[in-house]
């Protein structure tokens, strides 16, 4: 036997062979791009209101600016401008046709830079299109930006805690109200809007403890769970909403704010420093909880046997790793964090709390975590995306007021964040990976 | 550690699936659970380890009793278990999945530089070759076994079971499975061995206990002859070896041509795929599992979305084509998971054995079902391929694996057929139902039929096939005759071209298999 060739087993990775055959729907990116690139161009720019100027206010007075570097308003002539940003976006889908051309397979990174060159010039022929005539406060807009994408992004990390484990978080939309709720409530009959802030997370964890108890307990179907919890949330603070706090508002449903944390000379900063560093305390924890989540997700013992219990659970069993405990705490963490976003609702912008205010954003939150591919700071990206488009609809909406120029009716411009999410998910959809056993319970013999 | 099984009894509703077995393994051994698809083994090993609560009955390990509630308690008590499905996370790389649930950790994060020490110094000890930092996804099937063994190892596992190993391992891998068995036992680690295949009891086992239908049949030594082995766990006696009648084959039916498909990643599965199959004959594709055969047989049935290239029967192309319409140009199909594509559960026996047929004469119209006929149809074919159900009005989830196999082949084979395919025709049957399903795949040849099988089983290819082609990584590395060396099959599901396997075996590369074939110790 010394002389026979040892057959030895081969432990080295499968070298995938990938195919030079296009996927037939190779041609619908780019395709949809120049279709959109040539509508910006027709009605944005040429169809545009001719003579006029777009401005942008860039820095304010009191912003460091040394030896006025930058100056305070950028102004285009509203048609040049809007052409010449649609040409650059129709340049993108040129560029995109000829790397599909070149390849059947083109480079990710390739593709998306060219895509989000195409996003950002064509986002801009829009709105410069659209403040024909007016002007645009860039700093308030990048403000209002990130304090619309906080509850977002406090939604999307409850989804990405809990589905992370594999257990399907609808019922968002309910956490986010819940924690809104219990914000305001206990705030008001404290009179603490600290207390009122502790509160939130612990309300919101009501209904992780019920998508919990069904989902994980007894096995339902997650997702008819997750839309009945949030008809449960609407109807609940619906009632006690038109009981106890109409009855008495001073008492229950005080207006509150959480106090302004300006950190000096930062938040001078042109454009960006009033929108990071002249926030409230949520945002600060928003940006606290993203990198501590990712780290905790991805490089510590507790990341990797959640993880675990979300791709394969019965492995995880058998490594003795006890599976619907692990659920059962990311699904109540993950209920904390969104109560977290509710707050922001109420107690983060001062206002008191309304029937239904969540207004969708759980949904949204929802979508941005699938946008975000289930990771935290990819959900936060996502949630920025969407809250930029709302924070611009809330500015244009306030515009639209003054004379002449451009004007889309309202309604329009309300839909705008959902358009936003829907195409982002379209085009992302069947690209992500799910964990594994996202939405099957684990059942044991 | 000397590991004694007492009166484990569990049932899974009404059904007894371990009957009072007593088991005693003790310290450094090899012990072989012979026994049938169904028998149970897996069973009392998911006991053993944990996975289930026993109903009655003891684990008692060196003369203490103790009691598992969960796989945490089994490892801690030195049981170590490499599953007959992986229990790996695919998306994890290989030292992830060493240290999972078992983390090393260093300022709070995980020590990932320590797990992949692990892994090096523990593939060392067996002399494997794994990358710790491979996704487990990309690694072959033989590869994501070493990755269970040394997993099981890290742990220190005493006694160590090892479910139906050799299931996805080509015949030279299981040599290497075996040495390594071998190596363990010599360091003093016990090993539960579980199989349905004589000749490796018989290669490697100290001691052999049989189990049939949930009960300990017999316990036999190594030495035992293998026809009293294979008496023992069916019940009755069997002939190991088919009497085939060498095939007549006619002209060409299917012609395949450069077939390709690839997934939505767009890595190739099936890589130009050419064959042909002629009326009368049986050509069987061998290979590990997921070395691109089910893209084969789905892309000839219309059910892979992109398929280039070309595949006539008489003449029609198939490529291209719906499902229905490749149906009833006269395949058909018996696809290899019955129960995820096959059958629907909850329908009865009569319903399933016309699913592709419920809507044409004679069986129904575009309109409505002809129960009468369903039912008449149901009523003839029960008898004829023996199908054991209570009545053809029950659901086919009440029937055994094997005689739900047989709903799927009766299905496929009660009309007239232009072409055969069938995926894995005998997975998970017992002895007695594979010899009759053979029979009916022989029978359909006979009739001029040409007939494609695709089986993991070098058994099984070399009992039926009349050619056989052999699959690698989405590739065909050879048509070889029906006869050819079991040796050379093996070499070739590894990668070999025909030659070069060839070559290797007349230099010497035989397995423990052929070895004691030479000696006529086995068949």
């Amino acid at each position: 036997m010394s002389t026979a060739p040892h057959v030895v087993a081969d432990d080295s990775p499968v070298e995938k062979a990938f195919t030079d055959v296009r996927p037939t729907s190779w041609w619908h990116l780019p395709a949809t791009t120049t279709v959109m690139g040539l509508l910006a161009l027709v009605v944005f720019g040429l169809r545009g209101i001719p003579g006029v100027d777009s401005a942008y206010v860039v820095v304010h007075e009191s912003d460091l600016n040394p030896f006025g570097l930058i100056p305070e308003r950028i102004v285009v002539s509203s048609m040049g401008g809007a052409i010449a940003l649609s040409v650059i976006a129709l340049l993108a889908s040129a560029a995109l046709w000829v790397l599909h051309a070149r390849s059947a397979r083109p480079s990710a990174r390739a593709r998306l830079t060219l895509i989000a060159v195409f996003a950002v010039a064509w986002i801009l022929a829009f709105m410069t299109w659209v403040i024909s005539q007016r002007t645009l406060d860039v700093t308030t807009l990048l403000q209002g930006t990130i304090v619309l994408a906080v509850p977002l992004a406090f939604g999307a990390l409850s989804g990405v805690l809990s589905e992370r484990s594999g257990v399907i978080n609808i019922a968002i939309e309910g956490q986010l109200l819940f924690g809104a709720f219990g914000a305001t409530l206990v705030g008001s009959i404290t009179g603490s809007v600290w207390i009122g802030l502790v509160a939130a997370p612990i309300v919101a964890m009501f209904m992780g403890a019920l998508l919990a108890m069904f989902a994980v307990g007894y096995h339902v179907q997650q997702i008819i769970v997750g839309v009945v919890l949030n008809v449960l949330a609407i109807g609940l603070t619906s009632f006690f909403f038109g009981s106890v706090m109409s009855d008495n508002p001073g008492l229950f449903n005080a207006p509150m704010r959480l106090p302004t944390l300006r950190i000096p000379v930062l938040a001078d900063i042109p454009l960006v420093g009033a929108a990071l560093f002249e926030q409230n305390i949520l945002v600060y924890l928003m940006w606290i909880i993203v990198a501590g989540l990712t780290v905790a997700l991805f490089r510590t013992r507790w990341g990797l046997r959640v993880r675990a219990v979300g791709e394969h659970p019965k492995a995880a069993d058998t490594v003795g790793i006890a599976v619907n405990l692990t659920r059962w705490k990311n699904v109540l963490l993950g209920s904390a964090v969104a109560g977290l976003g509710g707050a922001t609702l109420t107690i983060g912008t001062g206002v008191a709390f309304g029937e239904e205010m969540s207004a969708g954003k759980g949904y949204i939150a929802l979508a941005a975590m699938i946008l975000g591919r289930y990771h935290p700071v990819g959900a936060l990206l996502a949630a920025l995306t969407f809250a930029f488009a709302d924070s611009l609809q809330l500015r244009l909406g306030t515009m639209s007021a003054a004379e002449g120029g451009v004007s889309i009716p309202g309604d329009f411009l309300l839909m705008l964040p959902y358009i936003v999410a829907l195409f982002a998910v379209a085009g992302v959809v069947g690209r992500v990976r799910v964990p594994a056993a996202d939405g099957q319970p684990y059942i044991k013999q | 550690m000397k590991l004694e099984l007492r009166g484990i009894t569990k049932t899974f509703g009404g059904f007894v699936a371990n009957d009072a077995i007593d088991l005693v393994v003790e310290p450094g051994e090899i012990h072989s659970l012979l026994g049938e698809n169904g028998a149970g083994k897996s069973t009392l090993m998911n006991v053993l380890y944990g996975l289930y609560r026993p109903d009655g009955g003891q684990i008692v390990i060196d003369g203490t009793p103790v009691t598992f509630s969960d796989p945490g308690d089994a490892m801690d008590a030195g049981i170590g278990m490499v599953h007959q499905h992986f229990m790996l996370v695919p998306v994890f790389t290989v030292a992830e999945n060493m240290v999972l649930g078992n983390e090393p950790t260093k300022g709070g994060l995980l020590d990932l530089a320590a797990a992949r020490k692990l892994v090096r110094d523990i593939s060392a000890r067996f002399g494997f070759d794994l990358d710790p930092d491979a996704l487990v996804e990309d690694l072959p099937v033989g590869a994501q076994q070493r990755v269970e063994i040394i997993k099981a190892l890290s742990r220190r596992a005493e006694v160590l079971v090892l479910d139906e190993p050799t299931a996805v391992l080509t015949p030279h891998e299981t040599d290497e499975l075996m040495e390594i068995m071998r190596q363990l036992r010599d360091e003093g680690t016990s090993i539960v061995f579980i199989t349905h295949k004589l000749r490796e009891v018989k290669a490697v086992s100290d001691r052999i206990t049989v189990i049939r239908r949930g009960k300990v049949v017999g316990e036999a030594d190594p030495s035992a002859d293998q026809a009293e082995l294979a008496s023992l766990m069916v019940g009755r006696q069997v002939s190991l070896a088919q009497d085939k009648v060498a095939a007549t084959p006619g002209e060409i039916a299917l012609q395949v041509t450069d077939l390709r498909v690839s997934d939505a990643a767009g890595t190739r599965t099936l890589d130009g795929v050419s064959f042909e199959v002629r009326h009368g004959e049986v050509l069987a594709i061998a290979g590990v599992q997921g070395n691109g055969q089910t893209e084969l047989t789905e892309a000839l049935l219309g059910l892979q979305e992109t398929v280039h290239g070309s595949a006539k029967l008489e003449g029609q192309e198939l490529v291209g084509r719906t499902t229905k319409q490749v149906l009833d140009a006269g395949v058909g199909f018996v696809p290899e998971d019955r129960t995820h594509d096959a059958l629907v559960a909850d329908f009865s026996v009569a319903e399933n054995l016309v699913l592709d047929q419920h809507d044409r004469a004679p069986f129904g119209s575009a309109l409505a079902m002809k129960l009468r006929t369903i039912r008449e149809n149901a009523e003839r074919l029960i008898p004829e391929f023996d199908i054991r159900t209570e009545s053809a009005v029950s659901a086919v989830s009440t029937l055994s694996g094997g005689n739900q196999q047989k709903v799927v082949m009766a299905r496929a084979l009660h009309r007239k057929l232009a072409l055969l395919i069938a995926s894995q025709p005998t997975r998970g049957v017992d002895v007695g139902s594979i010899e009759f399903l053979h029979r009916r795949i022989l029978d359909e040849r006979d009739k001029g039929t040409p007939v494609v099988i695709v089986s993991t089983e070098l058994d099984e290819v070399t009992q039926l096939a009349d050619r056989i082609a052999v699959m690698y990584r989405g590739k065909i590395l050879g048509i070889v005759p029906g006869d050819e060396d079991r040796d050379v099959l093996g070499l070739m599901m590894a990668g070999y071209s025909v030659e070069a396997a060839r070559e290797a075996v007349a230099a010497g590369a035989r397995t423990t298999d052929s070895q004691l074939a030479d000696e006529g110790e086995i068949v």
